[in-house]
């Protein structure tokens, strides 16, 4: 029986896409079976950080309009085999996805796969309360500063309102990620410091991921930044996360501590 | 140590809560004959929905947006003025027409003249809320004093008929004494709060002593000044 994850924000450009893939991919590099949802329809864009745009058929709307079956739309990914990608569609709009149909695909889903990671669509309408409709946890992936902040805060609202696990008095577990966080910049009081977001936020941290140009390489390639760069700082955060996720107890590592010993031993401060 | 903020005053808005009385009417399908039978009964009472407000409970009825501006459009050349709907679903509502309206109370003919609504069941008269309130969530609470463990998250807003106690941080909105109750206060532990507001006065976070930011306060009217004072 599957986890069903909704990776979910509320404003756009955080990095839910780069989340989905990067997280979905270490959860299969373990060895279990992943399914990718892109709920983003209209706007797909899941399909080019996994690099599978070329092999697109049929899609997400295909399967809840009961036009393709689950096992046709199904993209399975070429580096890791328990990875399976469903695409958006790009040519139709939000409300072409029903409740009942999204239901069908997630509860079928859960019978073929351990993970089932929904990249949710920015804002608060449709798709989004689709995506995340069904889940039993929640990734809110959250940039250090005050606007994703404060959106972060609203679908927290919305998951403890709108899910199908809330509306049955049961509650959604929910992770922050925050991504993109730079800490020489934080240190300068540039960004909001980690304390801040989650004092905020009130809800258990999940991972810190650092801004790193890494990550924009590995969307152009198509390709997670778990599998890309396994070396690099993202990578690692992610891999790191995807524990977490999976249940294992894994240090924190705050990003750039490292940085600002450098700056401490030379001397430099960071007014 | 005191200090205390009401220099920058601004003057109320007079936005309060108020309840009227007001009469109901409830079409039964089909339409027509409602109207027909209608027709009947005021050629016996002349004049009887001259200058009353009156409601219009749709619950029985199905009827598209079009059709309820028709029904109301009938209803005016009766000289019937509709100033709100109830029971229909808030889609089928344009803007052009009356505003929903929610939780209405059955009351006594008789009580339309002027005397005191029915009794009413005992209400609970505090409001103690466990969770964070989350932005974009806006909780009211008429009947009294309202209690939040938690914090107020910017974009978030808490209305009281009474006093407003927040153990966490207030970023978002209070809003206390909302029915008019002029002693009504705001206690909160720690102060970045957006707009404070008793009884229709209040101040925004320019308004407000930037010396109490991130400090417990409390909030408090005199007269027409809203007063905001450090209590630690």
């Amino acid at each position: 029986m599957a986890k069903v994850v909704v990776v979910t924000s509320g404003k756009g450009g955080v990095g839910k896409t780069t989340t989905t893939a990067a997280l979905g991919a270490a959860l299969a590099q373990s060895g279990q079976k992943v399914a990718l949802i892109d709920f983003d329809v209209g706007l797909r864009n899941l399909d080019l950080v996994m690099g599978a745009e070329r092999r697109v058929v049929y899609d997400l709307i295909n399967v809840v309009q009961g036009v393709a079956k689950l096992q046709q739309a199904l993209i399975k990914d070429k580096r890791i085999d328990t990875l399976w990608l469903l695409p958006a569609s790009q040519t139709r709009d939000k409300d072409a996805l029903t409740e009942d149909g999204v239901a069908r695909v997630i509860a079928e889903l859960r019978e073929t796969h351990d993970w089932v990671l929904c990249d949710s669509p920015a804002g608060i309408e449709r798709g989004a309360t689709l995506a995340m409709r069904f889940a039993d946890t929640a990734v809110i992936v959250t940039n250090p500063e005050v606007s994703s902040v404060r959106d972060s805060d609203r679908i927290i609202g919305l998951l403890d309102a709108k899910t199908e696990k809330a509306e049955k008095g049961q509650r959604v577990d929910k992770h922050i990620l925050i991504t993109r966080y730079d800490g020489a910049r934080a240190a300068r009081g540039e960004m909001l410091s980690i304390e801040d977001v989650l004092e905020i936020l009130s809800t258990p941290l999940l991972g810190i991921i650092p801004e790193s140009q890494e990550v924009l390489r590995a969307s152009n390639l198509g390709a997670p930044v778990t599998l890309s760069d396994p070396a690099s700082g993202p990578a690692r955060a992610y891999v790191d996360a995807a524990r977490r996720l999976n249940g294992e107890s894994v240090a924190m590592a705050v990003p750039g501590d490292k940085k600002r010993l450098l700056d401490r031993l030379f001397g430099r401060r960071a007014a | 140590m005191t200090s205390t903020s009401a220099a920058q005053m601004r003057p109320s808005l007079g936005f309060r809560g108020r309840s009227f009385m007001a009469y109901s009417l409830a079409p039964q399908p089909p339409i027509a004959d409602w109207l027909a039978e209608l027709d009947r009964w005021a050629r016996n009472s002349p004049g009887f929905f001259v200058g009353r407000p009156i409601v219009l409970d749709l619950l029985a009825v199905t009827l598209s947006q079009g059709a309820i501006a028709h029904l109301i459009a009938e209803l005016s050349q009766r000289a019937i003025r509709i100033i709100g709907i109830e029971g229909a679903a808030p889609a089928d509502l344009g803007a052009d027409l009356p505003p929903l309206l929610k939780n209405g109370r059955p009351a006594g003919m008789d009580d339309v003249s002027g005397a005191k609504p029915a009794a009413q069941q005992q209400e609970p008269s505090s409001l103690l809320l466990e969770e964070p309130v989350r932005s974009g969530q806006s909780v009211i609470f008429p009947h009294g004093d309202v209690t939040v463990v938690g914090q107020v998250a910017s974009g978030a807003e808490v209305v009281a008929g009474g006093s407003i106690h927040i153990y966490g941080a207030l970023r978002g909105r209070a809003l206390a004494g909302s029915m008019g109750n002029s002693r009504a206060r705001i206690f909160c532990r720690k102060n970045e709060a957006e707009l404070l507001a008793i009884d229709g006065y209040y101040q925004t976070t320019e308004d407000i002593d930037t010396k109490l930011r991130n400090r417990p306060i409390q909030v408090w009217l005199e007269g027409d000044m809203l007063m905001v004072a450090a209590a630690d």
